[in-house]
């Protein structure tokens, strides 16, 4: 069953096409990872499809209804959370909860159930009192997801949640998000940190408005990536990297510690060469080993060499 | 001279906090030296206290052979530093930003400079726009090289890509090598341990502590736990199971999970009891090596 279906979705500001015909399906109770660089468009398509934004054409249907046609329906039945607006710091946390309980009209009663329900999942039993503000940030971030689904909606939308939250928190984040997909809840996400991408069951990337790339993790690491990432070991790190970006077969360097990668064509498959240039440069290679791309490997690939100038 | 940065029972406390807890570490002319930790861990404060920003409570720190409570002017002519919030003047142009920083420096003919930094960077198109006309990732990179005007030999970057794009954060990382290349030596926190794999070396910080220093490499290969991931379905079943049924820790992907055990040949076997016992269909199993931030997790959850 799809929760979220978009079809031909534009949105025009003036002679500028923020979002430029996008089609994309989303599942229920699915983590769908949503990408792209900063002004790609991703904010305007998340804002169309909380119903915040009339689209210039297409249309969504979110959660059973019409972005286009009710977008208030929309609002209602939708979660939304971003790291910039979420809480408020001088309220108490029990305050903040009421705050957003009542904007939702909840009754007394549901709002108390569900009060409860937020201080367990954010780990602030008995806590309720404390003010805000003075909340560890792993632990704000999880009282701001309590808040953005406490009206129990069907799909809640993360917009860059974990953006500046420490490995462990995020972690802590990350396990609350399967949690809420466990029950049910389709979760809807956007990120710049591509490891988290990992945790999603599907992706979409977009660009300049348009979807590039999209499938499961693994898909997109098989489907788009041509390109061979190697890493090499050497005696000379910086003379070999020197060396290495010289040569039209590679497409692209980096240090890694004391290795360093190398993105080589497709059609390069013989290693003798790359052996064969470093002894002749006095390089002796100690290791070298083809590696895994990750995600962010896939996306500096398909946004494309240019983007990186 | 090996060791460009040497600290001896460092130590720093804000009250009951112990922010800087007795740590003892030296940096090699050259590497790319990563400070790593959770927030609150006392990563800024040690930057701070390294780039003579605040003063420690006790404990020794030498720079370029110097050290820092006797020689702190000196010290700072030959450092760089770059802040979790970098201090550009939005009203001021990308030359003017420069211009500003290299006169704090006393920098007299800092125009080669600017435009070479500039070039490296690839600001130049954009050196008459305004600092708030600019990207997220371009205000990073004047940044840098604002940092960079004075031609410091060590370079200390806090949390310099937290919130910047992943394009943005290859092409700074680019950056990096480069100066990398010259010789720089360069000493960064960062919370991110993806980014901890590209330092020479890492020191694993947590409450004050250092946990772990030594190059990505060896601190995983020390990790005395194995990482089983088993690609199954359901996962969620899988991963509720083994969470409330066992004490492994245990970590969900899309189609996966990882789990940490002590021993490989005992642990798999009852884990794959325990999921067939609760439906769950395991389509293959193999062991992968720890990622740094599984025995970050691991060395933290040690500790307490």
């Amino acid at each position: 069953m799809n929760s979220i279906e978009v079809k031909n979705l534009t949105k025009k500001f003036g002679d500028f096409v923020s979002v430029d015909n996008i089609s994309f399906n989303v599942k229920q109770a699915e983590i769908f990872g949503f990408l792209g660089a900063n002004g790609a468009g991703k904010s305007t398509t998340i804002r169309m499809l909380c119903g915040i934004l009339e689209p210039t054409f297409g249309d969504a249907v979110v959660g059973g209804h019409s972005v286009a046609k009710s977008p208030d329906s929309v609002k209602q039945n939708i979660g939304y959370m971003s790291q910039r607006f979420s809480l408020y710091n001088d309220m108490a946390v029990g305050e903040n909860l009421e705050f957003f309980g009542g904007v939702y009209g909840l009754s007394n009663q549901k709002l108390n159930e569900r009060k409860k329900w937020v201080l367990k999942i954010a780990n602030l039993e008995g806590k309720e009192n404390l003010l805000t503000g003075s909340l560890p940030g792993g632990i704000k971030q999880r009282l701001a997801l309590g808040a953005a689904v406490i009206h129990q909606p069907d799909i809640v939308f993360l917009d860059e949640p974990t953006s500046g939250v420490d490995p462990i928190s995020r972690r802590n984040f990350w396990e609350l998000i399967n949690e809420l997909s466990s029950e049910g809840i389709t979760v809807f996400v956007t990120t710049h940190y591509l490891e988290e991408a990992e945790f999603c069951n599907n992706i979409i990337l977009i660009d300049a408005g348009r979807l590039i790339a999209e499938g499961n993790p693994k898909q997109l690491k098989t489907d788009y990536l041509k390109n061979s990432i190697y890493e090499i070991e050497s005696d000379k790190v910086i003379e070999a990297l020197e060396l290495l970006e010289k040569q039209n077969f590679v497409v692209e360097t980096s240090i890694f510690g004391n290795n360093i990668h190398i993105s080589v064509e497709e059609k390069v498959n013989d290693l003798s060469r790359i052996n064969k240039l470093c002894e002749e440069g006095g390089i002796t290679i100690k290791r070298i080993n083809k590696i895994v791309p990750t995600l962010e490997d896939v996306f500096i690939h398909l946004l494309g060499n240019e983007k990186i100038l | 001279m090996n060791n460009i940065i040497e600290i001896t029972s460092l130590r720093k406390s804000y009250g009951e906090i112990k922010a800087v807890n007795d740590i003892s570490l030296s940096v090699n002319k050259g590497e790319m030296f990563g400070l790593v930790g959770p927030d609150g861990a006392g990563k800024t404060t040690m930057i701070r206290i390294l780039c003579g920003l605040i003063i420690q409570e006790s404990g020794n720190v030498k720079i370029l052979d110097k050290n820092l409570s006797q020689s702190r002017k000196e010290i700072q002519k030959n450092i760089g530093y770059l802040s979790q919030k970098f201090s550009l003047y939005g009203d001021l142009s990308v030359d003017e930003n420069i211009e500003f920083f290299a006169e704090i420096h006393n920098v007299k003919d800092y125009f080669k400079r600017r435009d070479e930094l500039l070039e490296f960077s690839r600001l130049k198109s954009f050196r008459n726009r305004t600092a708030e006309k600019l990207s997220g990732g371009m205000k990073q990179k004047l940044a840098l090289v604002c940092s960079l005007i004075h031609e410091p030999k060590i370079l200390f970057l806090d949390e310099p890509t937290t919130g910047v794009d992943p394009v943005s954060r290859r092409d700074f990382w680019k950056i990096l090598s480069k100066l990398l290349k010259d010789g720089i030596t360069i000493f960064m926190s960062t919370p991110y341990l993806d980014e901890a794999e590209r330092c020479n070396r890492v020191a694993l910080m947590n409450t004050g502590k250092i946990i772990a220093l030594d190059t990505p490499q060896k601190i995983k290969e020390k990790m005395d736990r194995q990482i089983i991931e088993i690609v199954c379905n359901p996962v969620r079943a899988a991963y509720q199971t083994i969470k409330k049924n066992t004490g492994f820790e245990v970590q969900m992907f899309g189609d996966r999970i990882n789990v940490v055990v002590e021993n490989y040949s005992s642990a798999l076997s009852s884990i794959k009891k325990i999921l067939t016992e609760n439906k769950v269909r395991i389509t293959d199993e193999r062991i992968i090596p720890p990622s740094l931030e599984n025995v970050f997790m691991h060395l933290i959850k040690d500790a307490e």
